[in-house]
């Protein structure tokens, strides 16, 4: 029996889709079997992520309406052993499932899978409630801006009244070089606020950009800081315990060099 | 002979039917306990017909929830109706403005919490997040959001914070809003009081000045 983990952030463009990609493809590479969720029905982007947007032929509204098995929903990943997704529809709105029909298919997942990642719709409202339903697990994805951590906080607070284990934190988008000169809140503040556990940071990079044009999740191919923050992420996630990363390189270099030359 | 222990519950007869005399020096709770047994225990004594019952409660006060316990008690003998509970002198119930209720959690953005009396809350009040007291609010904590002290007018109420970045006050009909920036130089336990009917808001340690009768010092005289 395998677990669900709900991501979610209350907030839209903080990154839910590229996390829950991410993660997801780093635990399949670390050789578990999983299957990725998308419950934002009539906003499908998952499949575009993981590039498998021309395979879709059944969706999960098919699923829960019948018109087809859930085995012939699912779309396997070629690039892994046993990742797989399950895509939202694009043709219909949220209304078109309910919190108990989402509730019963992901528990038919959980026993296929080690770990069911589901993609919530950004919001709080129906395709949300839906969406969190049969998860035991959730992450709250958040960047370090005022907007973003208060819709967090909201979206932390509604989860509390769930049978749900506390929600974990990811930072996402970070920039050191802002919170160095004060543009934006460091992480120190943003735990403080939002009191739960940090399941990471992943900073801000271009390349998760062009690897969601190519369709190729980042933790495929680059071992850009990104990268290895969601592999990080995965691992903490099955359990393990990693240090958080230091993102600023520069400085080190220049401590380091520092060091060598006896002045630090 | 020794002095006898007073019994915790005594029971008389009278005209219009059973006094319950509650001893007002031992726990309450002790008093519950005996009150069961005697209640429980001497099966044969309480069947009988309807019998009306008054409970004395001597100098002392229960709250709400103590008086739901003695009732629930009283539920074991059905023949057995309580027709009043009274104090000496004064109303059986503890005013439940009074006394200080304590909390522990976040209060995340939009959550409330609404208190009677004064609330201690062990825990952070977030943006976006409130809390209502009849009473005056102590935070042991960060006050990020909102806090509504005395909201049904009571104008004497304070709100205290050990990390005091309220976005919105208010006490009892007044209401004043944070500054647009907060300085580094502010932080700090913090309280806010009405001063003329204005919001005003002053370090923890000014507090004795608000509260003179409350300022503790080390007394001089050595006993």
């Amino acid at each position: 029996m395998g677990e669900a983990i709900v991501v979610t952030s209350g907030k839209g463009g903080v990154g839910k889709s590229t996390t829950s990609c991410n993660i997801g493809v780093s635990l399949a590479l670390s050789d578990k079997k999983v299957c990725l969720v998308d419950t934002d029905i009539g906003l499908r982007n998952l499949d575009v992520l993981l590039g498998l947007e021309n395979r879709i032929v059944f969706d999960l509204v098919d699923v829960i309406e019948e018109n087809c098995l859930l085995s012939q929903a699912l779309i396997k990943d070629q690039r892994c052993e046993e990742l797989y997704l399950l895509p939202s529809a694009q043709a219909k709105d949220k209304s078109a499932v309910s919190a108990t029909q989402i509730n019963r298919l992901i528990s038919q997942l959980k026993e296929q899978f080690d770990y069911v990642i589901v993609d919530c719709p950004a919001g709080i409202e129906r395709g949300f409630k839906n969406a969190i339903r049969g998860a035991e697990r959730a992450i709250v994805v958040t960047t370090a801006e005022n907007t973003s951590v208060r819709d967090a906080d909201r979206v932390i607070g509604l989860l509390e009244k769930e049978k749900i284990a506390p929600p974990k934190l990811i930072i996402n988008r970070l920039r050191p070089k802002m919170i160095k000169n004060g543009g934006m809140m460091d992480i120190d503040e943003v735990t403080a606020l939002l009191a739960i556990d940090l399941l990471g940071v992943v900073p801000e990079d271009e390349e998760i950009i062009r690897a969601g044009n190519l369709g190729e999740p980042l933790v495929f191919s680059t071992r850009s800081p990104a990268s290895r923050a969601f592999y990080n992420i995965a691992r903490r996630i099955q359990g393990e315990s990693i240090p958080l990363l230091t993102f600023d390189r520069e400085k080190k270099m220049v401590t380091k060099m520092k060091k060598w030359l006896g002045f630090a | 002979m020794g002095k006898m222990l007073k019994s915790g519950v005594t029971i008389k007869g009278t005209r219009n039917g059973l006094l319950f005399l509650l001893d007002d020096v031992r726990p309450f709770t002790v008093i519950l306990n005996e009150l069961r047994y005697k209640l429980e225990q001497s099966a044969n004594i309480w069947d009988g017909p309807d019998t009306a019952v008054s409970i004395r409660l001597g100098q002392r006060q229960i709250t709400r929830q103590e008086e739901t316990e003695l009732r629930q008690l009283f539920a074991i003998r059905r023949n057995l109706i309580i027709r009043e509970i009274e104090a000496e002198g004064m109303p059986y119930l503890l005013d439940e403005n009074r006394g200080i209720q304590i909390k522990t959690g976040t209060i995340r953005s939009g959550q409330m919490l609404e208190q009677r009396g004064d609330l201690l809350l062990l825990g952070d009040v977030n943006p976006g997040g409130s809390v209502r007291s009849t009473g005056s609010i102590y935070i042991l904590g960060a006050l990020r959001g909102l806090a509504h002290a005395g909201i049904e007018g009571d104008d004497s109420c304070i709100i205290a914070a050990s990390i005091f970045r309220p976005t919105q006050l208010r006490i009892a009909d007044a209401i004043s809003r944070a500054p647009d920036k907060w300085e580094e130089s502010e932080l700090g336990s913090k309280f806010a009081y009405l001063l003329d009917g204005q919001i005003a808001v002053d370090k923890m340690n000014h507090l004795g000045q608000l509260w003179p009768d409350k300022v503790w010092k080390e007394s001089r005289l050595r006993q």
